[in-house]
């Protein structure tokens, strides 16, 4: 199990340096010129020419990947043009947000979505069936920024429970802090919660009709030791796999949610930094959020083993 | 006896807590429509910047209502004969934020490191600026390479914030992290893309209109959410509210509007001169860019896009301001005309136009009400919606026939004009050059008195009505919401919010 876990730990490596050759590479496919946005208005063509030597950006994309790629290895992610402030600091102040917005949303996505699936496939065929696949279409197909937007009006502008945006840190008030996230992670969880009901359903339909739970049944067990300890096990394989890909995305950051509760995460920074041209911002958010997709995948990895002992080594 | 003891006991227990609400810090929050960049008015660049910029560094002039220039961290200025020197007198015992003097070499600090830092954007707008002396601990002397009236009107602004010596020289470009300047506010702290505070400063020279204790900014970029954030009380004030939410925030109680008509404008580039895509009619044939404004109808267009409340306008300054040409009046709609341009200028019609416009859903809409408008006189705009920063890339290259560009605008009209207008200047996206533009341009930047000024621009103005680079749309109003227990908002033209004065009701 550890020597697993070692082989693939060590072949992360070098999907983080292609995956860091691809982001210097794509970003340098963007039309328009970070010197040129960077001096606004002004557009003083000195001011233009000093910001491209300040940030090497007059020099060959190689020597600037492999200028870049040192500070990496030495931990420095570089310096955002923007903001003077280096990427690391930005990286550190964003991360605990997404993360925790992220685990909270997919909380939610998780006991809505699972219990959803499994009753819609032992109910199947039944008024029950139904009520939960309308509710998980109307959660996929609900667009977020609407949703977002239509809960702030109903619970902050009309009923003023709970703040219309913003963000509180856990660490410095955790009620406040619940107040602020829950109505973003609620947004977020539900479009997921809708695909893993979908997705527990179709696994838990196959599940329900293979041998070994005709068996389990033919044995007598009970009903709900049939589902949740035989079929559910089975069928978690797939939603776990599911869970492990929306989390990473979650993590990449929810633009539009943190756009509309004003949640100071990654994907309002990698969206300001890409208009801006804010090279280095952009780099190191991706490579922070690919590494920990991938590290999510190995995880993932290792769930399936916890659940299915046949893939044990 | 011991059920007074239990109250003793409780009154005592609770006074801290009324001392506490007593004495309690009066706070408000601002919604900003974007988060600012770097916090250091010499490598500052954003708009939304500046309206951090008006709590926590003072100018050396700044503007009241009718963009008159008035008095903040200097006292007075007085320009030579010659028009080449400038001498300015100083507020006496004024402090920044740490402590340090804001005396003359101060001051001359300050100018030195805008004009001459590495990567300054003030660079430009202090081009003219030879060197400063100091005279005396109250006094400068600005020498100028050649006559440049625009230079107070430059110090309205971040060239004329003033920075601590000390803080800058220590901090050098990480300055903006922690910036210490000598406005009514100090900087306490900022997390990106959440929140900058800011706290009243006790050593303020103006401390007596000081009221709020503390001001926190929250960047919320949707207007929507905005708003909905000002109804619901998180927020005080916003700024840029939407002009189809103005009906809805007047009806709104407890809710304040404050309006005043922008310096800037929003206007229709026209390639004249650059590349391939000036040869066609549009660009090479000034008829037809007459004929392209006379199928414009400025008032249904703002009826339609902005319920009506931007102002029509055909100017790089706005009808209301005093540099307005009133020999060049807005033109109305006239097809007639347009069709007959287009007849005289003997081309095929419809004439293609290959339309760049930013992507952002106002700015598309306008667009789309300019192509249904001028496809009557004969016009086939064919609208490309671009990204910011890529329609800047194209414009640069001259890959466009029309581009919709707006400008922020500046107090003095040379920076609404000068950078567009004149050959080979930096913003000239049009290509544009004439003789006769630019000697006026540069008359209207090199004398000082008003009349001269007029009539230098009102050449301008009107070569520009016939040769048409630009097709002036209108001029935005700038939209400040607050709730009413905020007393005392005043709106200035630059749409920037003034916090000194400000006082919570009650």
């Amino acid at each position: 199990m550890l020597l697993l876990i070692a082989r693939r730990l060590m072949q992360l490596i070098p999907t983080v340096i292609i995956v860091s050759m691809m982001i210097f590479g794509l970003q340098q496919l963007l039309p328009g010129d970070p010197a040129t946005i960077m001096a606004g208005e002004e557009r003083d063509p000195e001011v233009i020419e000093q910001i491209r030597k300040q940030y090497r950006l007059d020099q060959p994309i190689p020597v600037q990947y492999v200028y870049w790629i040192k500070g990496v290895v030495t931990g420095d992610l570089g310096e955002s043009m923007r903001l003077k402030e280096p990427v690391s600091t930005l990286v550190a102040q964003k991360l605990p947000v997404t993360l925790q917005l992220a685990t909270m949303a997919m909380i939610i996505a998780i006991f809505i979505g699972v219990p959803a699936g499994i009753v819609s496939a032992v109910k199947k065929g039944t008024v029950w069936d139904y009520v939960v696949n309308v509710i998980s279409l109307w959660g996929i197909s609900t667009p977020n920024f609407w949703l977002g937007i239509l809960l702030i009006f109903l619970f902050s502008v009309h009923l003023g429970w709970l703040p219309a945006s913003g963000y509180v840190s856990p660490f410095v008030d955790p009620w406040q802090s619940l107040k602020t996230t829950i109505m973003p992670a609620f947004v977020l969880g539900n479009s997921i919660a809708g695909v893993l009901m979908r997705h527990t359903r179709a696994a838990m339909l196959q599940a329900l009709s293979s041998d070994y739970v005709r068996t389990a049944r033919a044995k007598g067990l009970n009903e709900n030791r049939v589902i949740l300890a035989h079929a559910m096990r089975n069928a978690l394989t797939p939603v776990i796999t599911l869970g492990a890909l929306e989390f990473g995305t979650l993590l990449s950051g929810a633009v539009l949610t943190e756009q509309i509760f004003t949640i100071p995460g990654f994907g309002k920074l990698i969206v300001d930094a890409v208009f801006n041209r804010d090279y280095a911002v952009v780099q190191g958010v991706v490579l922070v959020t690919s590494a920990t997709y991938i590290l999510l995948n190995l995880l993932a990895d290792l769930g399936y083993i916890l659940v299915n002992p046949r893939l044990r080594p | 006896m011991k059920k007074s003891f239990r109250y003793g006991l409780a009154a005592l227990l609770a006074a801290p807590l009324f001392a506490g609400s007593a004495m309690a810090q009066s706070s408000i929050r601002i919604g900003l429509a974007e988060d600012p960049d770097v916090l250091d008015p010499t490598l500052a660049r954003t708009y939304v910047g500046r309206i951090v910029f008006a709590s926590i560094c003072d100018k050396l002039f700044d503007i009241d209502e009718k963009l008159n220039v008035v008095p903040q961290l200097a006292l007075s200025h007085e320009t030579s004969a010659d028009g080449k020197t400038v001498t300015i007198k100083l507020r006496p015992g004024v402090k920044f934020h740490d402590g340090e003097p804001l005396d003359a070499a101060a001051v001359k600090f300050s100018l030195d490191r805008h004009r001459t830092m590495n990567g300054s954007f003030r660079r430009s707008e202090l081009s003219q600026v030879d060197s400063v002396d100091v005279v005396d601990p109250t006094t400068i002397r600005i020498n100028l390479k050649s006559p440049f009236s625009p230079l107070i009107a430059q110090l309205t602004d971040r060239a004329g914030m003033m920075v601590s010596p000390k803080a800058a020289q220590e901090a050098g470009d990480r300055f903006g992290q922690k910036p210490v300047c000598a406005g009514p506010y100090k900087f306490v702290e900022r997390v990106q893309q959440d929140r900058i505070v800011v706290e009243k400063f006790a050593d303020y020279w103006d401390k007596a209109n000081v009221h709020i204790d503390r001001i926190t900014y929250v960047p919320i970029t949707d207007s929507t959410v905005r708003l909905a954030n000002l109804k619901s009380g998180q927020l005080d004030l916003i700024e840029r509210a939407l002009a189809t939410d103005i009906k809805d925030i007047r009806a709104t109680r407890g809710l304040k509007l404050a309006t005043a008509s922008e310096l800037g404008y929003q206007g229709i580039t026209i390639n004249t001169g650059k590349g391939d895509a000036a040869k066609g009619p549009l660009g090479s044939d000034a008829r037809v860019r007459q004929a392209f404004e006379a199928a414009i109808d400025r008032e249904a267009l703002v009826q339609v896009v902005f319920n009506g409340e931007f102002k029509p306008g055909n100017q790089w300054v706005n009808p209301e301001n005093s540099f307005y040409q009133k020999s060049v009046p807005v033109p109305k709609r006239d097809i007639a005309k347009a069709k007959k341009l287009l007849a005289d200028a003997g081309v095929k019609t419809p004439v293609t136009v290959d339309f760049m416009v930013p992507n952002n859903p106002e700015t598309r809409q306008v667009a789309e009400v300019v192509q249904a408008m001028t496809a009557e006189a004969g016009f086939d705009v064919k609208i490309r919606v671009t990204e910011f920063a890529t329609s800047l890339k194209e414009a640069e290259a001259g890959n466009f026939q029309a581009y919709m560009l707006a400008w922020s605008g500046r107090t003095d009209p040379d920076g609404n004009i000068q950078t567009f207008a004149y050959t080979g200047a930096p913003n000239n996206y049009s290509a544009y050059s004439n003789k006769d533009v630019d000697a006026a341009l540069d008359e209207g930047r090199t004398k000082n008195a008003m009349p001269e000024r007029m009539a230098a621009y009102k050449r301008a103005a009107e070569q520009l009505a016939k040769d048409v680079p630009i097709v002036y749309l209108y001029h935005r109003l700038v939209i400040i919401a607050h709730r009413d227990r905020i007393e005392g908002y005043r709106q200035m033209p630059d749409g920037l919010v003034r916090v000194v004065g400000l006082k919570i009701k009650g």
